[in-house]
């Protein structure tokens, strides 16, 4: 039941939703070193959505964003699983983490650590996860 | 260190995964299932040899040494029920192609199912306590889905009960875990058995292994068993097959791991305690088990008095009752999946569960029949089929020792035992055929996972000598859990 009068959150949740959006990009990336993570991005950009949710209806985010998000959950949990296999191929242990330091061009001497693979599946997953549910509870009448 | 262990676990996570994905082609399904199971049960049986040839195999997951980081112990009990547990599940799966119906089947019975194995085989492989409450949920959480899915009035019903009572046990396993590492310090289960060794085993330890005993009473039945036969009777058969075998196993699986690993230095009373609530729920459940006149109430009662049994032997803690332990829980694992698909059959049959209204149908169905005939007396201990074994050592370690009352209600309710299964045999096959005209309800694809289960509740109890090998580890393994413990640690600390 959207209101006819909601120009201030539209046009506030427009900003908003980057913001929100970047804020989960960079809680995802700090994880590794600082508080932060794959779990805790991802239902941060699942905020982002939910926001958009409630501002323009369930459909018309639905027709933007045309994704299965039960797909995005099982994509995630595979990407996860399969950076635990990858140790298992290289004679390690299941689970097992390698990093080291890559020179990029434009952020210098970067730390590059499989573990992040691993935290994009979890935070794919949260994504697909929440996202599933919301739209299952919102969705009936 | 060994990544095979950690492959049941994996794999049918990464198989329902996929399943999810590429939801809408069933024939991939079936296929897939049928063949993760297969490769699960192949896993086991490397393990098996590989655990005879250099005991317990250990996996420390990405390097994090115990008891620092998670760990996976296959050890040979665990690994001969994550056996069990494969060919159950397989046969439960073929079961399903020709009973379950599409619109289940599309509704992701099959990842869900692939869910609930990574959780069962979880359990029985973790070397961590923490980590057996998050295999315990991955577990649960997709029985909540299983016992609702089709959303019939009765499961609806049912599922918000059993959905309450083991999110209040299992807030009840979190409180306990708590407790212990607030005086331990620790969670690997081979370090626990070390510090509480060290410390000795005093009231307040003992008090928390009573809160552990409570929460897994609930999941397993034993005694506290007053939410199972409603809920194990609702889900359609093939699910429910999968529950009565699994299920409450895995609490009977916990309660021995920790009972036999941690808690086992005050004999005389926890071990005793878990003697006296095997006794009550034996009697209950046979109970419940002569006076039901509705054959799923009846098969229902009959896997609480299995539960008694197995924790029967474990509580007499001698090598002989142990031995019966491990035996008995592999029986009755095959023989209650058998039950109740016979049950489901049966019913599907005659289109009612009570026994009353049905009569003769040995004429139409002979196979059937004489299926649920062999399984009925496997189940009562008849030799010599499997149950006969298990029943005849877990009854010599209660009376090795002195535990006279416990192997005599163990032998009384064998007989109510047999007397429930074949007052069914008797009403459904004996008689009169009810209808005339031979209108037979088919049975096609339904016969051959029970078959196999047959074959194998024949086979285990006259090739008993193949796997009694393994078994006598398996026991030797759960009264000296020295060598557990010095696999896990390393022979540090």
């Amino acid at each position: 039941m959207k209101e006819p009068n909601d120009v201030i959150l539209r046009t506030v949740t427009k900003v908003a939703v980057v913001i929100i959006l970047t804020f989960a990009i960079n809680l995802f990336i700090s994880g590794h070193h600082q508080p932060g993570g794959g779990f805790i991005g991802g239902l941060a950009f699942v905020a982002a959505i939910v926001l958009l949710f409630l501002v323009y209806g369930i459909e018309k985010v639905r027709k933007n964003i045309p994704v299965d998000f039960k797909i995005v959950a099982g994509i995630g949990v595979l990407i996860a699983v399969f950076t635990g296999v990858g140790g298992m191929i290289s004679g390690k242990p299941f689970l097992y983490q390698v990093f080291g330091h890559v020179n990029l061009p434009i952020f210098g001497e970067t730390e590059m650590a499989t573990a992040v693979l691993f935290d994009v599946g979890v935070a794919l997953a949260v994504i697909g996860t929440s996202m599933t549910i919301i739209m299952s509870i919102g969705d009936d009448r | 260190m060994n990544n095979l262990v950690v492959l049941p676990i994996v794999v049918p996570v990464i198989v329902g995964m996929v399943m999810v994905i590429f939801r809408n082609i069933l024939w991939f399904h079936r296929l897939l299932s049928l063949l993760t199971t297969a490769f699960i049960g192949i896993v086991a049986v490397c393990l098996l040899d590989q655990i005879k040839l250099t005991g317990v195999q250990v996996l420390y997951l990405g390097g994090w040494k115990a008891p620092f980081g998670i760990t996976l112990a296959a050890d040979m009990f665990a690994v001969l029920l994550v056996l069990v547990t494969a060919i159950v599940t397989f046969c439960c799966f073929c079961y399903a192609f020709s009973s379950l119906g599409i619109e289940r089947e599309r509704h992701y019975f099959y990842p869900l199912t692939l869910f609930l194995l990574a959780g069962v085989n979880g359990s029985f492989l973790t070397g961590d306590i923490f980590n057996l409450f998050v295999c315990f949920e991955v577990m649960l959480v997709a029985s909540y889905v299983l016992i609702s899915l089709g959303g019939t009035k009765i499961q609806l019903r049912e599922s918000v009960k059993y959905i309450l009572i083991n999110m209040i046990t299992s807030s009840l396993f979190l409180v306990a875990i708590a407790y212990l590492y607030a005086m331990l310090g620790t969670l690997n289960l081979a370090h626990l058995s070390v510090r509480v060794a060290a410390v000795g085993q005093d009231g307040l330890l003992t008090a928390v292994a009573f809160l552990f005993l409570i929460v897994f009473s609930i999941k397993a039945g034993l005694f506290l068993f007053f939410w199972l036969p409603d809920s194990y009777s609702a889900p359609p058969t093939a699910i429910a097959a999968i529950f009565a075998s699994l299920l409450t196993k895995v609490g009977v699986y916990a309660i021995i791991r920790l009972f036999s690993l941690v808690f086992y230095h005050d004999l005389s009373i926890t071990h005793l305690f878990i003697g006296v609530l095997a006794a009550v729920s034996m009697v209950l459940g046979a109970m419940g088990a002569v006076a039901y006149w509705d054959l799923k109430k009846i098969l229902t009662y009959n896997v609480v008095v299995g539960v008694g049994f197995i924790l029967a032997g474990f509580a007499s803690f001698s090598l002989v009752g142990m031995r019966g332990t491990v035996y008995y829980l592999i029986h009755d694992m095959l023989v209650k999946a058998l039950l109740f698909l016979l049950g489901g059959t049966i019913i599907h049959v005659a289109g009612t569960a009570k026994l009353k209204e049905t009569s003769g149908l040995i004429r139409l169905h002979p196979k059937l029949g004489w299926m649920f005939f062999i399984a009925a007396l496997s189940l009562s201990g008849i030799p010599p089929l499997s149950g006969f074994i298990g029943k005849i050592f877990v009854t010599e370690g209660t009376f090795q020792s002195e535990y006279f009352w416990l192997g005599g209600i163990g032998l009384l309710t064998s007989l109510m035992v047999l007397y429930s299964v074949m007052k069914i045999f008797m009403n459904v096959f004996w008689g009169p055929a009810l209808t005339e005209e031979t209108e037979k309800v088919s049975t096609e694809g339904l016969l051959l996972p029970m078959g196999i289960l047959t074959a194998l509740t024949i086979a285990l109890g006259l090739g008993a000598e193949v796997i009694h090998e393994y078994v006598d580890l398996a026991a030797a393994g759960l009264l000296d859990p020295q060598g557990y413990i010095d696999a896990v640690l390393g022979g540090k600390l």
